[in-house]
Formats: structure tokens, sequence, C-alpha cells
């Protein structure tokens, strides 16, 4: 690791404060550090200060006025997933984190620094090989390399790293809003508009301006979709890998069993979750079923563009997007019973084009 | 609070280019250790090159494999992907403080009992990391259990000894 300076702050003020008083214009907050501190040690992060967040009074999961609840920036994942009225009101969110990282990692990281882990790739961490993400201009190395993890949607000629997060794929499904506070005021962030897709800026991840500071993600009430949502994650082994892809669907389904609305949102297929209302309005009104299913995939996937090792993906992302909206229509299921980890599933499910 | 910042105000423009180690207080496994460490020190290097706790393991120093599982808290963390400086005044347990002097932790006992191991590397991980594990109270079945335990990696591939062991332990009836 490159030497740098550390400070510990006890509040958002402080935080901010510290943010522009020393470190060269090069101060990094850390909370959960289990990306930060990984890149600092590839030299890809090169802080000249630290200011420790976790004094600070974001650790609750709060019910926000309108029904819907706060999940405070440095409340960690393990807690949020385990958290009773996370479990209940919102499984979808549930599964989407206990399908993160491990067990460990869930413990240490923050839902703040979920957000803000980096949109990444192997040559993103190797320092020895040119990328536009860490060094505007430097062109990409992914492309035309090993290509496998990286995204098929939504990339440029620039990037083509895929952001790893599994909790911002519910996020995203669940439309939640991102509290940000800086030395001028606080704003709320649609979550659709907090990251960002790479195009010629693949260094910049999101939409925060410096010296902006994530306080909570506020999620929605949205007990509609409660009864009816799956959180699918194909991955290369059972467990604490990335998502080659993966699914967050959820389904308001009328008393006649129709769709009244759908929330469809993947992961591993771009700088993004990846999220198109085009695609869920194709549900809107019909039965849940295969065709209609295969419809949504296909406006979600429209303009998908393979990079070599990672055609399959564009099969994969349509068989999972029908696979978990027929999870979801059956009926959300608890996490013993993850789809995910289900040893013996019917092969008929297995016969989508 | 006050913030506290190392080095102390003054000169700030010198204090970013040599950065000085700073005071911290830990509890290693009931024993309080004061001490000056850089910042940039993960709290596993601490507990081995500064404690000679080297009981717990370095192997990908990446959180990848689970070789450095603490508890901090009683909670367990990968001890490599945090600093030293940010686990300040938390009280911390290793693998070497597990047993009861002669007496081994119930998982220790377990490990021998099922041979749960070749090499030993990932050893002291994984059981503070079933410790963890039994302590979050989430594990109800061979398949949690299994699932709960991925953050630990055995290149040996002990798994299914491992996850006898664990079990044996976590899924026990309760009185």
């Amino acid at each position: 690791m490159t030497p740098f300076t550390y400070v510990e702050v006890g509040s958002v003020k402080e935080a901010l404060e510290a943010f522009h008083g020393g470190g060269d214009g090069r101060s990094k907050w850390i909370a959960g550090g289990t990306n930060l501190v990984d890149l600092m040690k590839e030299n890809v992060e090169r802080p000249m200060r630290l200011i420790d967040l976790n004094a600070l009074d974001l650790h609750g999961i709060e019910p926000a006025a309108d029904g819907g609840l706060m999940l405070g920036a440095l409340a960690r994942n393990a807690a949020t997933a385990y958290n009773d009225t996370v479990r209940r009101r919102y499984p979808l969110l549930n599964a989407a984190l206990l399908a993160g990282a491990s067990p460990q990692i869930r413990n240490m990281a923050t839902n703040g620094g979920n957000l803000l882990q980096r949109t990444r790739c192997v040559y993103f961490y190797d320092v020895g090989t040119p990328c536009t993400k860490r060094q505007p201009g430097a062109g990409c190395s992914a492309i035309g390399g090993l290509t496998r993890q990286h995204a098929v949607l939504g990339a440029s000629d620039a990037c083509i790293a895929t952001h790893p997060s599994d909790m911002c794929v519910a996020l995203a499904a669940l439309e939640a809003k991102v509290h940000v506070q800086s030395r001028r005021g606080s704003r709320t962030i649609a979550f659709a508009d907090f990251h960002r897709l790479p195009g010629e800026r693949p260094d910049q991840n999101n939409t925060l301006a410096p010296g902006e500071l994530v306080t909570h993600i506020e999620l929605p009430p949205a007990a509609q979709y409660e009864a009816h949502s799956a959180y699918l994650k194909v991955r290369d082994r059972a467990s604490y890998a990335f998502a080659l892809v993966s699914v967050a669907a959820a389904l308001d389904l009328d008393p006649q069993g129709l769709v009244r609305s759908a929330r469809i949102a993947l992961g591993g297929v771009a700088h993004k979750p990846w999220r198109v209302l085009e695609a869920e309005a194709v549900l809107a009104g019909k039965p849940p079923i295969a065709a209609h299913f295969n419809a949504a995939a296909d406006v979600l996937l429209r303009g998908a563009r393979s990079q070599g090792d990672n055609a399959f993906k564009l099969v994969m992302a349509r068989r999972a997007i029908v696979r978990a909206l027929e999870t979801a229509t059956a009926g959300t299921q608890a996490h013993s019973q993850d789809p995910n980890d289900g040893p013996g599933r019917p092969d008929t499910k297995e016969q989508h084009p | 609070m006050d913030a506290k910042v190392s080095p102390p105000p003054g000169s700030v423009a010198a204090a970013d280019t040599r950065p000085a180690p700073l005071p911290v207080t830990f509890h290693v496994n009931g024993t309080a250790h004061a001490l000056k460490v850089e910042p940039w020190v993960t709290l596993l290097d601490l507990l081995r090159d500064r404690l000679g706790l080297t009981g717990t393991k370095k192997g990908c120093d990446h959180g990848q494999c689970g070789a450095c599982t603490v508890l901090v808290e009683g909670q367990r963390i990968n001890s490599c992907l945090t600093l030293a400086v940010m686990q300040n005044r938390r009280h911390i347990t290793t693998i070497e403080g597990l047993a009861d002097g002669d007496l081994l932790h119930p998982l220790q006992r377990a490990f021998v009992t099922h041979d749960a191991l070749q090499c030993g590397y990932c050893t002291p991980g994984q059981i503070c990391s079933a410790v963890g594990l039994i302590a979050e109270g989430q594990a109800r079945s061979v398949d949690d259990v299994r699932e709960l335990m991925s953050g630990n990696i055995c290149r040996c591939g002990a798994y299914p000894q491992i996850l006898d062991a664990v079990c044996e332990v976590a899924l026990e009836p309760k009185p």
C-alpha cells in the first residue's frame, strides 16, 4: 500500500469538513473497507488520506414516514439482510444480499459501500495493463482479452466491466432512493440515476459530486411485491462468486392471477444494474407465462452484444430472466428454499430457448 | 466526538508525506495491548507481526480464502481486509483465544474428531468462521452450514470432514 494518513470522524458534519481539509485533494472516506483496502493493496487506489466514517450515527434501519424503510449507510450488509423488516417486507433485498460475497465480508461491508464499490474487472485490478477506468484515455485491455465476466449491455469502447453488486440489483428493482449530503446541503438520487454507464468516462462510477456522502438508502413501500419476488444468481460456483448473470424479479399479481406490474433488474451484464421500463410494461395485464416472460427478455436484452468469451451470457440472461419470473410467480421462497441452492430442479425448467 | 487526526494538527503538508504511527489499544483474547501502528497495517499483519499471534493465517490477502478469519466483537471478519487503526478499542478473538487452557473449544474438538484437515493452513480460519456462524444463529440445516461456510476455502479439499465437524457443533439440538 502507498502510505497515507488516517482520520477518525464522529459526525456527518465532521466527515464533510474533513473531506475538504487536507489530503491534497486525494482524501477518501472509508467504512467497511472490503473493496477500498483491497484496491489499495494493489495500488489501484492510492489515497493520501483516509477518513474513517464508522463512528457516524448511520448504522440504523428505521421505518420511513411513508411506510418505507430507511437503511443507514453504515448498517452492515449482514445486519440488513437479517433485519426482521427487510426479511418480511423486502424478501427480494434479503435474498440478493445473502447471495453476495461471503459471511465475513457481509459482516464488514456497509450498505453505502456496497453502492460505492468499484465497477471492476481483472484488468482494472492489474496495474500492469492499460485501463481507462484507472487512467482516463489509457484504453481498455479487456476488449479482445479475457471477457467471460464482462458486459453485454451498455458497454463502450472505453470500458466493458460489470458492476458486481447483488444488493444493487435488488435496489434497482425496488426503486430505492439514495440520500446524500454535502457541505452545500442534501439531495435524493433515484437509484436508476445513481450509477453510470461507462461512456468515455469509466473512471466515474456514479453521479455523486466530490464531497457528497451517502447517508441513507430509502426503500419505498413495496408490499405489492412481497408475495412474488425472486433473486436468481447464476455463477461459476454455487457460492461466493460474482454473478455471470443475476436477475431480481418481482410481480404484483391481481386476484385473477394477471400481472398488475412487474419489476426486473439484471446484474452481471452491464456497468450498472440493468433495468428497462418498457420490458416491465410488456407484462402488464398479461398472465405470468413463459411466452410473455420471453417477450420481456427480448426488450431487456435489446442491443446486447457479445465480447467473445461472454457470448453465452446472451442465452443465459434470457433463460435466467424467464426462470426468475417463473420462480417469482410461484411465490417468494424462504432463503432455505433459495432457487439458487436447489439441487434437483425439474428438467422442464431448462427448456426455454 | 472530536476528530482525532494523526499526525497532530500543525503541518498538514508534512503530515501527508510522512505519516506517523497512531496509538491504538486492542483487547486480544482477553489481553489488552497498547501500541503504535502505521495506518496501512492490516489487522492481520498486526496480529501476526506485532503481537506474534501467528495462528491467524495469511492466505490470499484479498478476502477470498478466509484463512485470516477472526472475531471482532464476536463477529467473524476477514482480518486482511481491515486496517488495524479501524479496529482501535475493539475486542478481538483469534484461534489462540478459543481454548480454555488445555480444554479445547467444542469446534476444535470436533475438527480433531472428524479429521477435518490435511495441511491445516485453513483450519484456524475455518474454526473462527464456524464460531461466528454459530453466534449468528442462521444455520438450520447442513445446506445452510455449507452455504454459510463458503467464505473459507480448503485447498486440500477436506470439505466433507469440515462440514461434518461444523454441523456436529452448529446443529446439535439445543437443550
